[in-house]
């Protein structure tokens, strides 16, 4: 990893190289994330799932891309053209965007301190870019909803709003415990600190588990995961925003959200679970987060298949009645365990 | 005995939340009246939609996301089955109306059946009551499970824990199916009730063959149990939802578990008891609520006591022929040239009342009219008053709740 890093000095180069290598991760994983989930749904009902395209069915999303492909391209006579072809895009856009400050490697340096590898641009404020990508999130949900000029998709792009912009507020605030206790506003600054004093799930007692829980699942809800997939809650509103798209258009929104998964899943690690630091962590290069978060994304679709969907109501209240307090306690607690010095 | 809709119900005063001013929605609400600040908004669920349970409409209107009024249109799955009933003969009847309840098509046969045997007078030995009342049995057991499996659907959605629940139920389902096929041929239209008995005889080993499906669906309705009634998400989306009251049950005619859920106690196959249940004790779940979970309660009770049933009956099937007319040659071989009945019989979706009157053709092998009462139309009818006041999330837990058979409504 070192000598790749030595490679490009020059900060251009080296946010290109090391964009396109994470770049074309996330897509692949974003790409035969589908096929995975598929075999690992099938193993839960008690089927066998895709295992005609390629070896145990590995390449079924290629041939779900064909298809896709293949499919006209409708857009509906009333719609806002510009905006209802222009939302497909952006989810993937924002959602690769947010790993771009995630470091998927470390090492021990020479002055024993955690040096932070393969990060494509180690922002300084790393957290605010996470928090404010998450945030435009819903734009593209809500451009879908309104262009497409159908009540069944207006009423979900409605329902995406009022839960991202709920959901935000406890997923920032529970992020706010990692800033507090590390006093980094960077990630690759949270990702050293743990390596050096200890896994916030850990370091922070009882506090920190908590924290990571919310975390995790207001990533679930950010990413539109059951229980929280209320905007496109198929069996009330058929496919939420996507009903009036076809083809590729449709199959974008379904990749940007298993990318959006995984890297949730890739930010929950990086903030409580120590990133890319463990045992052998120079030998093995990137494996520990991508293990780490591929156990999480594992446990969103466990999830997924075994539960069902809030209401959008219920959702609500969760929210603002348990969510908010709860993590602005937690906030309240890890400032004043730093303050005490007890950290 | 007579039925509990007879005595419980004080008809000479009006229920409670029917009176001036009450909560009890109003089903031709004029929206001129409504709030003119408020800004309504016209939404069509259906005819294609997923969630309909076949092709059904309901046009709601909704305040925000809150329903104010709901108004269900059936009639997109009509096939003029009546009418066909009556242009042919008696005989050429049971294979027609497999495809109305086509989610319980065995109980269908037998309705009818049922009714043209009271109509012609036909004596059903009692190995065929017999016989038809494990039949019924099994065929509660089939439907509920798939009730549980599409309700599930509902509120877990298509790509979630619900479609988990629903594979689950649909393998059990699976088992009784084989045992149809087995007796049968037969994997869904069987058509093997007649007028005066059954056509196929039990095979051999058929009952070794029941019991160990009976076996496996008790001993695996508790994982369904953890799926569904200890999941904290599965009681917030069905606790309180859709509450249907004793009397709003009553005066809308539902029957079968949607009645029991709503807290009345009534249940044909112990109350006006047809096949072979007036030899047996039939335990009659019946649940106060009238909501979502009260119907699920309900409808779980009724898969334990139907599996619990079928193994007291499949020991005891009695010796003797299973049809009264063996071989009818032709088919004017039944003949009412005139009367008229009404006889029904309690379906997994409760009463499926036929009203035959005889004498349709000259020789009297055909139905002059004949009509079908099916249970799942009055729980379609429910509706209007349980979806008021909730949002379109619990519109499909509601319908599926309901558990109303399109086939059946719109026949």
């Amino acid at each position: 990893m070192s000598q790749l890093e030595a490679l490009v000095e020059d900060p251009w180069l080296h946010g290109l190289v090391i964009g396109f290598l994470v770049l074309n991760l996330l897509m692949a994983v974003g790409g035969f994330a589908s096929w995975w989930e598929r075999r690992f749904a099938a193993r839960i009902q008690n089927r066998i799932g895709p295992n005609i395209v390629g070896p145990l069915g590995v390449l079924q999303p290629i041939a779900d891309l064909i298809k896709m492909a293949q499919k006209e391209d409708i857009v509906p006579r009333d719609a806002d053209r510009v905006l209802f072809n222009l939302a497909p895009a952006l989810p993937t856009f924002l959602a690769l965007g947010g790993a771009a400050v995630i470091p998927f490697a470390g090492s021990w340096g020479e002055d024993g301190r955690w040096q932070n590898q393969l990060v494509v641009a180690d922002l300084d404020i790393g957290i605010l870019w996470v928090m404010a990508l998450a945030g435009l999130m819903v734009f593209p949900v809500w451009m879908a909803g309104w262009a497409s000029n159908n009540k069944y998709t207006l009423l979900a792009g409605m329902r995406a709003v009022a839960q991202g912009i709920s959901y935000e507020i406890p997923l920032l605030l529970s992020a706010l415990v990692a800033v507090v206790a590390t006093g980094e506003l960077s990630i690759s600054g949270i990702v050293s600190w743990q390596a050096e004093h200890g896994w916030l799930i850990w370091r922070l007692p009882v506090l920190g588990f908590v924290a990571f829980l919310l975390f995790f699942l207001m990533s679930l809800a950010e990413a539109n995961r059951i229980p929280f997939d209320i905007p496109e809650a198929e069996s009330e509103l058929v496919a939420g925003v996507m009903v009036e798209y076809t083809g590729l258009k449709f199959g974008l929104f379904l990749f940007a959200e298993y990318v959006h998964t995984f890297v949730a899943a890739l930010l929950a690690v990086a903030l409580f679970l120590g990133g890319a630091h463990g045992p052998f962590a120079e030998r093995v290069g990137p494996l520990w987060l991508l293990l780490k978060a591929g156990l999480l994304f594992v446990s969103i679709y466990w999830i997924r298949w075994s539960w069902y969907r809030f209401r959008a109501d219920q959702l609500m209240v969760l929210c603002w009645h348990y969510l908010i307090p709860i993590t602005v306690l937690l906030v309240m607690g890890t400032a004043t365990m730093v303050s005490l010095g007890w950290l | 005995m007579s039925s509990p809709l007879h005595e419980q119900m004080p008809w000479h005063r009006r229920a409670p939340g029917t009176e001036r001013g009450s909560r009890r929605p109003d089903p031709h609400l004029d929206l001129g009246k409504y709030d003119p600040e408020a800004d309504l908004m016209a939404l069509n669920m259906g005819p294609q939609h997923p969630s309909t349970h076949g092709v059904f409409r309901v046009k709601m209107f909704l305040d925000g996301e809150v329903i104010i009024k709901a108004v269900p249109y059936p009639g997109y799955l009509h096939r003029g089955v009546e009418k066909l009933c009556e242009k042919l003969t008696y005989i050429q009847l049971t294979p027609i109306v497999d495809k109305h309840d086509y989610v319980a098509p065995m109980t269908n046969e037998q309705a009818i059946n049922v009714a043209i045997e009271e109509l012609v007078g036909v004596e059903v030995p009692r190995r065929a009551r017999w016989l038809r009342t494990i039949l019924a049995e099994m065929q509660r057991i089939a439907s509920h499970l798939l009730w549980l499996g599409t309700f599930t659907l509902d509120i877990g959605g298509t790509i979630g824990g619900g479609a988990s629940v629903m594979m689950y139920t649909f393998r059990e389902r699976e088992l009784i199916l084989d045992c149809f096929e087995a007796l049968t041929g037969g994997r869904f239209h069987y058509n093997t009730h007649t007028v005066g008995g059954n056509r196929h005889d039990v095979p051999s080993g058929w009952d070794a063959m029941v019991k160990r499906a009976m076996r496996t669906i008790g001993a695996r309705l508790s994982e369904y149990e953890a799926e569904c009634s200890d999941n904290e998400i599965f009681l917030m989306r069905t606790r309180n939802v859709g509450i249907i009251d004793q009397y709003l049950a009553m005066e809308l005619g539902l029957t079968g578990p949607n009645l029991r859920a709503s807290g009345v106690d009534h249940d044909l196959r112990r109350d006006e008891p047809f096949h072979a249940y007036d030899e047996i004790d039939v335990g009659v779940a019946v649940a106060r609520s009238g909501d979502c979970y009260a119907r699920y309660q309900v409808r779980m009770a009724e898969i334990k006591e139907s599996v619990r049933l079928v193994n007291l009956l499949i020991d005891g099937i009695p010796t003797g022929p299973i049809a009264a007319l063996r071989g009818a040659k032709s088919p004017i071989a039944i003949k009412a040239k005139s009367g008229q009945v009404y006889s029904a019989i309690e379906t997994p979706r409760g009463e499926l009342g036929t009203y035959i009157i005889g004498g349709g053709d000259q020789k009297g092998a055909a139905a002059y009219r004949l009509k079908i009462r099916p249970p799942s139309l009055h729980a379609v009818a429910a509706l209007p008053y349980a979806l008021v006041g909730h949002t379109i999330s619990d519109v499909v837990t509601i319908l599926g709740s309901l558990d109303p058979i399109m086939g059946e409504v719109d026949r």
